[in-house]
């Protein structure tokens, strides 16, 4: 579910096809800069009810999906 | 001493979201004013407005790139890409001989109101990261820089409603001064926001009339406001030899800039009109050879009881008895206010009359006021030789701008 959320995201901000949007593809690749992941960062909050800061290390798909699944995890 | 051409127009209006729909709206005298749609504005004195009409900015620009601009730049942007398509400039030149002359009287209205509400009731987390660079009133000419690779000179300027003609006036200066050799200028607003509105009224300067048919009809005896409108208009400014040396298509040339400050009060008008005179008679030494009979005035006419009349007076002072042979008329009576992008739209609006030997007209003029006893064309455009234009514009804080421009 968190997988979907952020694949419909990036799609949505990027203009991009989800299909094309894979678990090792990375924000570099999207075009997604560091404003536009702390505003991801913002709407992950709200939807999955978690406080979630973007760092340089999440640099693929595949790892931001995995970091939000472990708070979410959590909380 | 190097001459300055137009050679690109773009235009994103209340009567027309490019040029060619705004050229057969301002002639056939249609009116862009309505009540307001973008918000609920019942509970405001003043309830229309110039909106800009089917603008889908998510299908012109890309959701991509259209949710990370404020509505002001996304006006600029499509002008833009208009004017620099008939200007065939680019990729033509060195990127650092282009630049960027651009502003806004308000700039990100929209997105200040939308972030600040989330400060308020989500916390600071909320406030978008895009804040600040959607908000920032220069960020519509870093944007137009970024989109055409622009390494010259790029500057915003800010004189409150003369910003449009602010913005071409110091775009031709820096092209005759030799900082560039071909400069995009010009203006946009978006600011038709419950806080802009709110605060208009408020200063007693947005019309008494909520008739669209009425609200905005300048120089006319009943007059008692502006009315907001929105849009962006855009010219692309280029050294003469050098369009002519790549065959570009030149649509006027830019030949005098006046600029002055009334120095006198924050939102009125000096009643002498002593600096608005100096700045018209700046600009229209460059004219000086043209019969003030093939001028066309586009005033800036904001139907103010304060405006129409102080520049009515500095008309008189700027032409004695010869002001009467001048072709007025007020192209906002169609637009309603569109603030810092306004002086651009109207500039526009002079190469259109100079193109069709034709004076768009003052539409909503119902009865004369014995003071202002000029020609300002009511209600219908009249077809006349134009062979040069004056456009002028003055703004909160005293700003007089004041630019002429010749057929070529």
């Amino acid at each position: 579910m968190v997988k979907e959320e952020i694949i419909n995201m990036l799609a949505e901000a990027t203009d991009k096809d989800a299909a094309e949007i894979e678990m090792e593809t990375t924000f570099a690749d999207l075009g997604i800069d560091s404003l536009d992941m702390t505003e991801m960062a913002m709407d992950l909050e709200d939807k999955f009810g978690i406080e979630f800061t973007p760092s340089p290390e999440i640099n693929t798909v595949g790892k931001l999906v995995e970091a939000v699944e472990k708070l979410v995890a959590e909380a | 001493m190097r001459r300055i051409v137009i050679t690109g127009m773009g235009a994103v209006t209340p009567v027309g979201n490019n040029v060619e729909e705004f050229r057969t709206a301002i002639f056939s005298g249609k009116n862009g004013i309505a009540p307001i749609t973008k918000f609920d504005a019942s509970e405001m004195k003043s309830q229309v407005a110039g909106e800009v009409k089917n603008f889908d900015a998510n299908a012109i620009l890309g959701k991509a790139v259209a949710r990370k601009i404020d509505p002001f730049t996304q006006f600029a942007l499509v002008a833009s890409r208009e004017a620099m398509e008939q200007s065939g400039l680019a990729g033509t030149m060195e990127s650092d001989r282009i630049g960027v002359c651009f502003g806004s009287g308000i700039g990100g209205i929209n997105t200040l109101c939308t972030d600040h509400k989330n400060l308020l009731e989500k916390g600071a987390r909320k406030v978008s990261p895009y804040f600040v660079p959607k908000m920032i009133y220069n960020i519509a000419a870093g944007n137009i820089a970024i989109e055409f690779k622009a390494n010259g000179p790029c500057v915003a300027v800010s004189t409150a409603c003369a910003t449009g003609t602010t913005a071409i006036g110091e775009g031709y200066r820096t092209i005759l001064h030799g900082y560039a050799d071909a400069m995009i200028c010009g203006g946009a607003e978006s600011g038709i926001e419950p806080l802009t509105i709110a605060g208009f009224a408020n200063c007693q300067a947005l019309s008494n009339s909520n008739d669209p048919e009425t609200a905005c009809c300048p120089f006319d005896k009943n007059r008692s406001g502006f009315v907001m409108a929105e849009g962006a208009g855009v010219v692309v400014l280029e050294e003469y030899e050098h369009a002519v040396a790549r065959g570009a298509k030149i649509l006027a040339e830019v030949v005098g800039y006046g600029s002055t400050c009334d120095a006198h009060h924050v939102t009125a008008p000096d009643p002498d009109a002593t600096y608005v005179t100096k700045a018209i008679l700046e600009a229209y030494q460059g004219l000086g050879d043209i019969d003030l009979s093939e001028v066309y005035f586009n005033a800036h006419g904001t139907s103010t009881p304060l405006n129409d009349k102080t520049e009515t007076t500095a008309i008189k002072k700027a032409f004695g008895e010869d002001a009467k042979k001048l072709h007025i008329s007020s192209t906002k009576s169609m637009t309603g206010h569109m603030l810092g992008a306004t002086g651009t739209v109207e500039a526009i609006a002079c190469i259109l009359a100079m193109q069709e030997n034709t004076v768009p007209p003052t539409i909503h003029y119902a009865e004369p006021d014995p003071e202002l006893d000029l020609d300002y064309t009511p209600n219908v455009a009249v077809k006349t030789p134009i062979n040069g234009a004056i456009s002028s514009n003055l703004g909160f804080g005293g700003h007089n701008a004041v630019i002429a421009l010749k057929k070529i």
